[in-house]
């Protein structure tokens, strides 16, 4: 994984000095909240429901295992014993003071992290693929790509005051496993016919109030110019982005109202320029340079053994492993989504145990997952037994990734403070009503998807079932839509009618997968009987039941 | 409102005049309307001559008479209104304007170094910001990793240097 | 409706309710602003702490009995309804 030189980490040291001085002046009153806000938000920290929040940035969700034991370190010193994954790879923590967080910098620069651009209208920290490196139908490593944005974002001087946030994804497979579509931005690494190496890139996708599918700005953008080009993007953006409703602020709403032919022609006559100057341009010395960090291990000559089936091991290399480049390795999920937990939360012993983990078997990183999950990215076949074992101790070895109960699930009204309504304790109902393991894998991949509020934090736009909480009256109801997806099928899930109860939503949820499993033709995920049969016959079960339950 | 002009503390040569406000005698500052409206006795008056531009104003709506221009003024109306970063590049970048380019307005200490990096040369300072404040903001990062219209070499460029 | 101050202290973000001129950790020993004047008075009288930039985010909210109408305010009183080992629940 990349290394910082001298440079980095000045940089990173320089930046929490200038946030303690920020800090310092916010206690004597030198600044107000109101201007304070703008710049904690560019360091990570919120003010939630509770108390502050600091989001520590995980670039492309790769971390070693020194900063695994950092990040328990700060759990135990700074806060309550716990973080949070969030849908942006980041970690977050709940109960920070604010007179501590220039020292939970410092700790952090200590281990090459930081918390810079993880919230704020500005570039925010950069996402990947988490099987990056790993996967078997990659192009090439989407991480060295990242990198170089997050390095150029890193307190960029023209775009730290956007009209609003504005988020990075890169991808270097052919299946989307970073949810490009749903981003401001997103990079997809691609062959050209000739068999060259560029980037198509995305701009306008989005969820939250108005969700909208990115769309192409450049089919093949080559690899010096990529800066170049995100510049552009950038420029076209922070000058004709509205101000004057925050709801309509994002790149999605300005790429809508242009359309994608001028928005095209805008970018492309920024980017001429642009690379006319010439001082944007990666050479391929500084790419060899920060790909070199991303070298594979060195994988033994191995060849693919028959994987275990049986028992509590052979029910979670059939859900949570996943199939690598390399003959005789695998990837490894670690599902944070244990029966009745907080989907997301991680304890600091989990975190030491992870890093002691992963120091006994040599691993040199691990990563975090929009998905809310780690994984192990190059694991031996033949260790799997003793990895399980070893997970299983830990609590982190539940069989369900990619299953009904993998669910990913933003901390809704129990922590935050923009929410309509909680989400945690429904996403812990339905993970008990389909805890039986044999249903759950009967069922087959369904991703569920729950936010608290119109936000979208998480993603319920793109869940094969998402779930919105809304506040009507004081009371939570909980709005089902179905068919959405965030991978290269990319679809925004259609609203199924009016909400739910806190009590009625479980029951719902399993009359639809119910249906589902009833419909089903052979092979049929529900993402596809879906969109055979469309929303009707799921309707009608959903609320027909509950008019019967009712009487 | 001290001025801060290429590093220190400078004199503003410059009397900002409102639209409907007489001209006084020596370099005044006037908006973009009012040089449109008022065009050739502007520019013929053979003095040094500003133009503010509001945030929602691209200097690229100045048109040719840029080059007759001394000064642009970019003004902050919120300092959360990050246009005027992108005038600044465009003036310096694209439109290749050497006059002076004026921070105004609503900015505070936290932005200095980035507008210094997008090509602001002066800067009409708010009360918060003393001269020995300004120095410091300058001061608080040692390296960047982008360039932009300052011609500071970037930490890409001190890598590869022997 | 009888209504509740809370803020959020500056330094470390910890809940606060008003109570009489002062602020204190406890929602229960919060003052109940019986009046519509009575909650102004006391909102006005909070901008002081505000601009001594000891407390953030001032606001008034409803209650429904002795306890908080919304949800949201009931969470933020005690603590995460999925983990009452946190937050102010957690110390009583």
């Amino acid at each position: 994984m990349y290394r910082y030189d001298e440079f980095d980490a000045a940089f990173v040291r320089e930046r929490t000095e200038q946030f303690r001085y920020q800090v310092e002046r916010r206690l004597k009153g030198e600044l107000n909240e109101d201007q304070f806000k703008p710049f904690r938000l560019m360091n990570g920290l919120y003010l939630q429901l509770h108390a502050y929040m600091l989001r520590v940035a995980v670039p492309y969700g790769t971390l070693s295992a020194p900063q695994l034991k950092m990040l328990a370190h700060i759990a135990r010193k700074y806060d309550k014993g716990y973080g949070h994954i969030t849908t942006r790879q980041n970690i977050q923590y709940n109960w920070p003071k604010l007179k501590d967080v220039p020292d939970i910098l410092a700790d952090l620069a200590t281990v090459e992290m930081h918390a810079i651009q993880t919230s704020g209208n500005c570039i925010r920290n950069v996402t990947a693929d988490h099987f990056a490196g790993a996967a078997a139908d990659e192009i090439e490593d989407p991480r060295p790509v990242a990198e170089i944005v997050r390095q150029w974002s890193s307190l960029h001087p023209e775009f730290a005051f956007l009209p609003r946030k504005f988020k990075v994804a890169v991808s270097g497979a052919a299946h989307d496993r970073a949810a490009l579509k749903f981003h401001d931005l997103a990079i997809e690494i691609v062959k050209n016919d000739e068999g060259r190496i560029g980037y198509r890139i995305l701009v306008g996708g989005g969820m939250g109030r108005t969700p909208y599918i990115g769309y192409a700005v450049g089919d093949f953008v080559e690899k010096p110019d990529l800066l170049a080009f995100l510049e552009a993007v950038l420029r076209v953006y922070n000058e004709n982005g509205r101000r004057d409703n925050i709801y309509k602020a994002r790149i999605k709403v300005l790429a809508q109202s242009l359309g994608q032919t001028e928005m095209r022609e805008r970018v492309v006559r920024e980017f001429i320029e642009i690379k006319r100057a010439g001082t944007l341009q990666v050479p391929q010395e500084e790419r060899a340079r920060i790909e070199a960090y991303f070298a594979p291990p060195a994988f033994e000559a191995l060849n693919d053994a028959p994987l275990p089936t049986e028992g509590a091991l052979g029910q979670w290399v059939a859900s949570n492993v996943h199939k690598h480049r390399a003959p005789g390795y695998a990837i490894a999920t670690l599902s944070l989504k244990p029966i009745g937990g907080v989907p997301g939360d991680i304890s600091h012993e989990q975190l030491d145990g992870v890093a002691q983990l992963m120091d006994d078997f040599g691993y040199a990183e691990i990563r975090t997952s929009h998905e809310q999950n780690l994984v192990l990215p190059h694991v031996k076949q033949s260790d799997l037994p003793a990895v399980f074992a070893r997970l299983k101790a830990l609590g982190l070895a539940t069989p369900n990734a990619g299953l009904i109960t993998d669910i990913i699930c933003c901390p809704g009204l129990d922590y935050c403070d923009l929410a309509n309504a909680r989400s945690i304790p429904i996403a812990q109902k339905i993970a008990e009503r389909f805890a039986d393991l044999e249903r759950q894998h009967a069922i087959g991949e369904l991703k569920i998807k729950m936010s608290g509020c119109i936000n979208a934090c998480g993603h319920h736009h793109t869940g094969h079932i998402g779930i919105l909480g809304v506040d009507k009256k004081g009371v939570e109801f909980y709005q089902l839509q179905l068919g959405g997806s965030a991978t290269e099928d990319a679809a925004i899930g259609e609203i199924m009618g009016p909400g739910f109860g806190e009590n009625e939503i479980v029951y719902a949820v399993e009359r639809v997968v119910d249906l589902y499993v009833k419909l089903r033709q052979p092979g049929e995920r529900f993402l596809d009987t879906y969109r055979r049969l469309g929303m009707e016959p799921f309707k009608n079960i959903a609320y027909q039941e509950q008019l019967h339950a009712a009487h | 409102m001290p001025l801060i002009k290429d590093g220190v503390l400078a004199e503003d040569l410059y009397t900002a005049v409102d639209d409907d406000a007489p001209l006084p005698e020596g370099p005044v500052i006037v908006s973009l309307k009012r040089l449109r409206a008022e065009r050739d006795s502007l520019l013929g008056r053979n003095q040094k001559l500003g133009v503010k531009l509001t945030s929602a104003e691209s200097p690229e709506s100045i048109g040719s008479d840029l080059e007759r221009l001394s000064l642009v003024v970019l003004e902050f109306p919120k300092f959360r209104d990050g246009r005027p970063f992108s005038w600044a590049r465009i003036l310096r970048s694209r439109l290749k304007f050497d006059g002076e380019v004026r921070a105004s307005g609503d900015f505070l200490y936290d932005q200095i170094a980035f507008l210094q990096r997008v090509g602001c040369d002066a800067f009409a300072l708010p009360p918060s910001v003393t001269p020995a404040l300004f120095a410091r903001a300058l001061a608080e990062m040692t390296n960047v990793y982008q360039p932009a219209a300052d011609g500071v070499k970037t930490i890409r460029q001190l890598r590869s240097e022997p | 409706m009888a209504q509740k101050l809370t803020a959020n202290r500056l330094i470390d973000g910890t809940v606060l309710y008003w109570r009489a001129g002062e602020w204190t950790e406890s929602f229960a020993e919060g003052e109940v602003l019986a009046s519509e004047d009575a909650a102004k008075a006391a909102l006005a009288a909070a901008q002081d702490f505000v601009a001594r930039n000891l407390v953030v985010g001032t606001y008034l909210f409803e209650l429904k009995g002795e306890a908080p109408l919304k949800e949201r305010e009931i969470i933020r009183a005690f603590g995460p309804s999925v983990r009452p080992d946190l937050g102010k629940q957690a110390v009583r």
